[in-house]
């Protein structure tokens, strides 16, 4: 044998474009060291679209529509962001009833998301019992979603200078019975996923993310804050109705009184925003003013006036996995000159990268997965030994996973 | 931490820096909610010798300066980058947000990289070489990330003149099946 062939002890296994434990088509490349993983490499742009570029080809309205579907998820915060970025341009000022109306869509978006992602989380080390349960509920949400808006998934209530849809007396009963649902049930959830003993013993202690790491790296959301960093733009920059609620930034010390930034602290930052958007809702509905719903209900007027415009802007919200900010430059053209959209999976790339050094082959699927990433599905892994190859489906990575879990359970 | 500075103290301090270098400034001051709360963005045009020094003075203001993203766009005679910061984050309702927009010269677009400052600026400085056809000094990874390695060399999506992307654009009602 060669020196090299004898020295060499590691080798590589590349994961991805598509893969279930990744929303998103990424590719990853490991360097294995038995199943150790040693170090880790990123490559994005597996399902590019050129979203922004069919963006500066249209006008802002019809923008709103396309934002809508940059993300299944997050259909919500991407066309709301936009409308920020152009309100904060043309200075047009938003009904006080349209920004509880903004805050009421925003937190039963972040239930949604956070319920799948728990649901996810789940099924990623062989909890598929809890993945229905979530699921269940997150039926519920997406039932309400469809009585407020009138769809399901991609909502079309965002308008630039309110929503589209109000929510009147004799809906609030219906709301207020779901949130009750809610509550019932996430009781059942938070035990389950704080208190479950094989949970504690896949979660803690893995994928660590430091709080030095989050800074430098930029991370944003859930993801940040789960590592101590007190980042959340609804109470850094409160925009719609932010500043006149009662909550506080959401960090793990405040349940278990220290933080690790491991999977276990990420999931407790994410349950503990679903308790807090259900507060939110409720309180916004205490709250919430009378009058109108959007300051401008003709929309080829309000087309005109946005030709008229010139100027620079940024939107930012927070969506479900972090911050959400666009960008827009307007040069009196019915088409924007520029449109950034930065999403927060974005700068939640490049942490993962400590997060994943030193892990398990069989912990690369939690520890993807509890970033949240925006993601699709897919098939195979290959792994790459010393020149041969061999191929290992979704099914069999899975399978690593969940017989972790019960390796650990005996 | 150090002491925060209002808004028109913030924006001073870059002035006494860097003098007339700062070529544009902007206070937006924006309200949200019944309660009118209000929150910052700052915009500032500098002049490109002096962008590095910028970047090293907003350390001066908060120990990690939160890099969202970096927007481009091309001007004709210009490569404009905007990069966003959020600064005094982790208290209620007093982060700014820090907007620097510097002018590259298109026949020659280079600007140095602030991954050595800020490691998060990675992916978005690849990003704007390949979007924009600039150039990035001292990048760690110079290679593409979003655009894939098959895609032609000297096209550059987001630009506006023959550089860009308009040639390969088909209308598929135009496509002959």
């Amino acid at each position: 044998m060669s020196p090299e062939a004898t020295t060499k002890t590691t080798y590589r296994l590349p994961i991805g474009p598509i893969h279930p434990a990744l929303k998103e088509p990424v590719a990853f490349e490991f360097e294995i060291d038995g199943e150790r993983i040693v170090d880790v490499r990123v490559s994005l742009g597996q399902v590019h679209r050129s979203v922004e570029w069919a963006g500066m080809r249209r006008n802002p309205i019809q923008i709103l529509y396309l934002a809508e579907r940059i993300c299944g998820i997050c259909s919500y915060c991407h066309p709301m962001a936009f409308a920020l970025a152009v309100e904060n341009i043309a200075d047009i000022e938003v009904p006080e009833r349209a920004e509880y109306l903004r805050v009421i869509q925003a937190e039963l978006e972040r239930i949604c998301s956070h319920i799948l992602w728990a649901g996810v989380a789940a099924h990623e080390i062989g909890f598929d019992s809890v993945l229905f349960l979530t699921w269940q509920m997150r039926e519920k949400v997406l039932d309400l979603t469809e009585y407020l808006t009138g769809n399901r998934i991609t909502k079309a209530i965002t308008m630039i200078g309110g929503v589209r849809r109000d929510i009147t007396k004799d809906m609030v009963p219906k709301v207020t019975e779901a949130l009750n649902y809610f509550k019932d049930n996430f009781e059942k959830l938070r035990h389950i996923f704080l208190d479950d003993k094989t949970f504690k013993m896949r979660s803690q202690g893995v994928g660590i993310l430091t709080k030095e790491d989050a800074l430098q790296l930029c991370a944003c959301g859930p993801t940040t804050r789960a590592s101590g960093v007190k980042k959340d733009v609804r109470l850094d920059q409160p925009y719609f109705a932010y500043g006149d609620l009662d909550f506080d930034y959401v960090t793990p010390d405040i349940l278990t009184g220290e933080v690790n930034g491991d999977v276990y602290d990420r999931i407790i930052v994410r349950l503990l925003e679903v308790k807090q958007s259900i507060e939110l809702i409720e309180q916004c509905l205490d709250l919430m003013p009378a009058g109108d719903i959007v300051s401008e209900p003709k929309i080829a007027k309000l087309l005109a006036t946005l030709k008229k415009v010139k100027g620079e802007g940024i939107g930012r919200m927070e969506a479900p996995r972090g911050e959400v900010i666009h960008y827009v430059k307007l040069d009196e053209n019915e088409h924007p000159y520029c449109w950034k959209v930065r999403a927060p999976t974005y700068n939640n790339i490049l942490p993962w990268i400590p997060m994943l050094r030193g892990e398990q082959i069989a912990d690369i699927p939690i520890v993807a997965a509890s970033t949240d990433p925006c993601m699709s599905c897919t098939n195979r892994v290959a792994i790459v030994d010393s020149g041969k190859k061999y191929e290992l489906n979704r099914e069999e990575l899975h399978k690593m996973s969940v017989e972790k879990t019960r390796r650990l359970m005996k | 931490m150090t002491e925060q500075l209002t808004p028109e103290k913030l924006v001073k301090s870059f002035k006494d820096e860097f003098k007339t270098k700062i070529k544009e400034s902007r206070i937006e001051k924006h309200i949200a909610g019944s309660k009118k709360t209000e929150f910052i963005h700052i915009w500032l045009k500098v002049d490109k010798s002096i962008f590095k020094n910028v970047i090293k003075h907003i350390f001066k203001l908060e120990k990690y300066p939160h890099l969202a993203v970096v927007s481009g766009y091309e001007m004709g005679k210009t490569i404009d980058l905007v990069y966003h910061f959020s600064i005094y984050y982790g208290e209620r309702a007093k982060e700014i947000s820090l907007n620097i927009t510097v002018e590259l010269p298109k026949p020659n677009p280079v600007i140095e990289t602030i991954t050595d400052l800020i490691p998060g600026a990675l992916i978005t400085e690849q990003e704007k070489q390949e979007m924009l056809g600039i150039k990035v000094k001292g990048i760690p990874k110079d290679e593409r990330v979003f655009i894939s390695d098959d895609f032609p060399k000297g096209i550059y999506p987001w630009r506006k003149d023959k550089t860009g992307p308009e040639k390969m654009v088909r209308n598929l009602h135009e496509v002959k099946k």
